[in-house]
């Protein structure tokens, strides 16, 4: 676990849209049946563009950003010496089918813990305007033998 | 509504299905979800949900309760023990959302997330609009 990553300037991954059907393959997987997450007339008549993603549907977006620290030549680590520990996600606005998102990631810290290192990796996710969506944070535990 | 009020009750039945078809939505094809041998090789008990699908599962009594998928501000869990999946059968998760506090329009729904019993996610809170 390479302690400098912390700190590093990423680049902001590259738009991601919001596809109305991934929204909805994702809400069934999550059990989502709320008509808002399904139904286009259902989220228009209740004020929104289109219809919207459950609110775990942002670690989708996030991933790209994970990918992007795994990617790392000098990370040393690999996805598959990762547990996830904690996940949070806070929103300004909820994510809708059509939006096109840019994640940002920023490993706001690392932390030794008995051998393995605990990193949060925090990825703010905007849209083409620039304005914050959401905010996505994960503490990734990678265990000691990485 | 009351501090302490349960709002919302609901159980799940996670089968492997359910595991491969979250793997496909989100994109999560970590094999530990669904391959018995590579998650025995890597030390596990068994094939395991991803966390990710528990912490979403988890947000859906709320989301009926408040109507509006939109209404969550924040939501945060801690991944405490793993749910095992077994190849046949299910595992039932267990979720209970009470109001853990309200301030100026936004109540702090805390959530009990068990499977038989033991608790799988910790310091689950979701705070939605009110």
């Amino acid at each position: 676990m390479n302690p400098e990553l912390q700190g590093r300037a990423f680049a902001p991954t590259a738009p991601y849209l919001v596809g109305r059907e991934k929204v909805r393959e994702f809400s069934r997987a999550v059990f989502a049946s709320n008509p808002i997450n399904n139904d286009v007339d259902a989220a228009r008549a209740a004020g929104y563009a289109d219809i919207v993603a459950p609110p775990t549907f942002a670690i989708v977006i996030q991933q790209l950003t994970l990918d992007q620290l795994v990617a790392q030549p000098d990370s040393g680590f690999a996805m598959t010496d990762l547990v996830h520990g904690e996940q949070r996600f806070s929103y300004t606005r909820p994510i809708v089918a059509g939006d096109e998102l840019t994640a940002t990631l920023a490993v706001t810290s690392i932390k030794s813990l008995g051998g393995n290192a605990m990193v949060t990796a925090e990825t703010t996710i905007s849209d083409l305007a620039g304005e914050h969506v959401v905010t996505a944070s994960s503490v990734l535990v990678v265990r000691a033998d990485a | 509504m009351n501090i302490g009020d349960v709002v919302a009750e609901k159980t799940f039945e996670i089968t492997r299905d359910t595991l491969v078809r979250y793997a496909g939505a989100s994109g999560d094809f970590n094999a530990i979800h669904y391959r018995d041998d590579i998650a025995t090789e890597v030390g596990l008990p068994g094939v395991l949900a991803h966390g990710m699908l528990t912490m979403g599962l988890a947000a859906q009594p709320v989301v009926d309760w408040i109507g509006d998928p939109g209404k969550v501000l924040d939501y945060t869990v801690r991944f405490t023990r793993p749910v095992l999946v077994p190849a046949t059968g299910h595992a039932t998760l267990t979720v209970v959302a009470k109001v853990g506090a309200i301030d100026d329009g936004v109540a702090r729904i805390d959530l009990t997330v068990t499977v038989d019993e033991s608790t799988v996610l910790g310091k689950a809170q979701a705070r939605v609009a009110v």
